[in-house]
């Protein structure tokens, strides 16, 4: 079965991203990096994708037929999904255990959810 | 140990004796607390104010059994359980005024938790919840698991020992060995889920090691003559000593060979030390005693200043042989990495299956720790991106990134 974990960050982990520090900016890359390979090697990828900061959102809303687009992201929230991975596991015991592995920064949520399957 | 925490350790102590005396006698672990709930709720909000009565058991009762005989006229209690959970309690309550000895039943709902009718997978929670009264919520953080789903998993297990009508008894004689070692590895599995975790690799069950060494402790005293119960008591104690050397000062992951000693908790090593002489009287070796002692070698370095490796990796070698858990396979290669040399490691290392230790952050970490030593620095990189793609813990992910060789 496929699981999305959904990966929100705040303010500070998005800027770990491009810090100064770097030593932190590595271990932020280096780390997601590991943990793509490990999904990868155990079996367990599907696929996922890392997003740019919310700056570069874009929302479209459709109303009475019309599109609305606005500048900036969906929610204003203090955790913004920052990527997601898709990853192909038995259960969702499994999936949280692979959940649990994202090196997200502190303050990090992550939101596990059983994809559709395909009717027929 | 604070004022409120003390108070929340006698209210659970004194809530799990009552589940266990009244589920003995009705068979029904979910009705026993169900009944007792709101009383336990109470007894956590008062105590820390107006102090721990003088009889917990009978302050508890009184309230629980007003909850049984309300529940009884609405039926919101499992119903056919109410009438024998009324005489239990008022046969309790009964005994508390009497200042009679109060029987305590936690061993047998030790052995029902672990019993082999119910799912393995449930074991551990249940004695967490019924015998230590943690809540679900907690417990399933602890496993990684959803609480509804953790909360249905503890539900369905006790209708179980309602419904098949399992046994409130002690094993016999011939039985024992195995029943407690179905108690000994749940007890175990709340202190760590694997060997090199329990070193403070996986953070995840941490909170729960305290509890875990409560659930030695009291077994310990209703099982005074098994060198297992010791021999596990042992091993918790012995890595509990090192809780407070496992991180720098600043945080940093520090692996078990490079603590400083001087951060080790004498009492608690003395304490594991005794226990473990103490079991060994009995001339029955088991797995804890076994891994207790490869503990109590490593322990030694606070006294000699190096660490006995020919000894630990004779102690794993026992330990194969009686339990060959993938923990001890790993563990046995980092000792024969370090008595003799990283190629025979290596080649144990290589007979464990490869879907074993698939996600078995641990072996990959030794890996890659021993592909460095043969100077394969490529293969080595990649081992300690594996490793550190399965770690749960940052500063150990701090710790791996630190090793991985430079490209020549």
């Amino acid at each position: 079965m496929n699981y999305t974990l959904l990966i929100y960050e705040d303010a500070a982990g998005f800027d770990l991203r491009s810090t100064p520090d770097a030593a932190a900016r590595q271990a932020y890359w280096g780390s997601f990096m590991a943990y793509t390979k490990a999904l990868q090697d155990a079996g367990v990828m599907v696929g996922g994708a890392g997003l740019q900061p919310t700056a570069t959102a874009t929302t479209l809303r459709m109303r009475n037929g019309k599109r609305h687009v606005q500048d900036g992201p969906y929610a204003d929230t203090k955790e913004q999904l920052g990527g997601y991975y898709v990853v192909n596991v038995p259960d969702l015991d499994a999936a949280l255990e692979w959940a649990a592995r994202i090196p997200a920064p502190p303050g990090s949520v992550i939101e596990v959810r059983p994809n559709l399957m395909h009717e027929g | 140990m604070d004022a409120r925490a003390t108070v929340e350790h006698v209210v659970r102590a004194s809530y799990a004796r009552l589940v266990a005396f009244l589920a003995a006698r009705s068979r029904d672990v979910a009705a026993a607390e169900d009944a007792l709930a709101e009383a336990f709720q109470a007894a956590l909000v008062t105590w820390p104010r107006t102090g721990v009565p003088e009889k917990p058991e009978a302050w508890l009762l009184v309230t629980a059994r007003r909850r049984l005989i309300d529940a009884a006229r609405h039926a919101r209690v499992h119903a056919e359980a109410v009438p024998s959970l009324l005489a239990a309690a008022a046969e309790a309550q009964e005994m508390t005024e009497r200042e009679l000895e109060f029987p305590d039943e936690r061993l047998k709902l030790l052995f029902v938790c672990a019993h082999p009718a119910i799912d393995p997978n449930v074991h551990t929670p249940m004695m967490l919840q019924t015998v230590l009264g943690l809540d679900a919520a907690r417990i399933a953080a602890a496993f990684l698991v959803q609480p509804s789903a953790m909360g249905q998993r503890l539900s369905r297990a006790k209708a179980k020992i309602r419904d098949a009508r399992v046994a409130f008894e002690l094993p016999s004689a011939a039985e024992l060995p195995q029943r407690l070692d179905a108690v000994l590895g749940a007890v175990y599995a709340a202190y760590g889920t694997g060997w090199e975790d329990v070193d403070g690799a996986d953070r995840r069950n941490s909170s729960l090691a305290a509890e875990a060494i409560a659930l030695g402790r009291l077994l310990l005293r209703m099982m005074p003559d098994e060198p297992e119960v010791k021999g596990l008591l042992a091993l918790m104690l012995h890595c509990a000593a090192r809780c407070a050397a496992r991180r720098s000062a600043n945080g940093n992951y520090v692996p078990l060979t490079e603590q400083d000693t001087a951060l080790w908790s004498r009492p608690l090593i003395e304490e594991a030390e005794h226990l473990l002489r103490d079991a060994g009287r009995a001339g029955r070796i088991g797995r804890y005693q076994l891994e207790a002692a490869i503990q109590s070698a490593h322990a030694g370095r606070a006294r000699t200043g190096c660490t006995d490796w020919e000894s630990i990796a004779l102690l794993y070698e026992g330990l194969v042989s009686h339990a060959p858990g993938t923990g001890a396979l790993v563990g046995r290669a980092a000792a024969v990495a370090e008595a003799r040399d990283a190629e025979t490691a290596w080649s144990l290392l290589q007979t464990i299956p490869a879907e074993a230790v698939a996600s078995y952050q641990p072996y990959w970490a030794l890996a890659a720790h021993l592909l460095k030593r043969m100077g394969q620095t490529t293969q080595s990189a990649d081992a300690y991106r594996r490793a550190i793609g399965l770690s749960e813990d940052s500063a150990l992910r701090a710790f791996l990134t630190a090793q991985i060789p430079a490209m020549p």
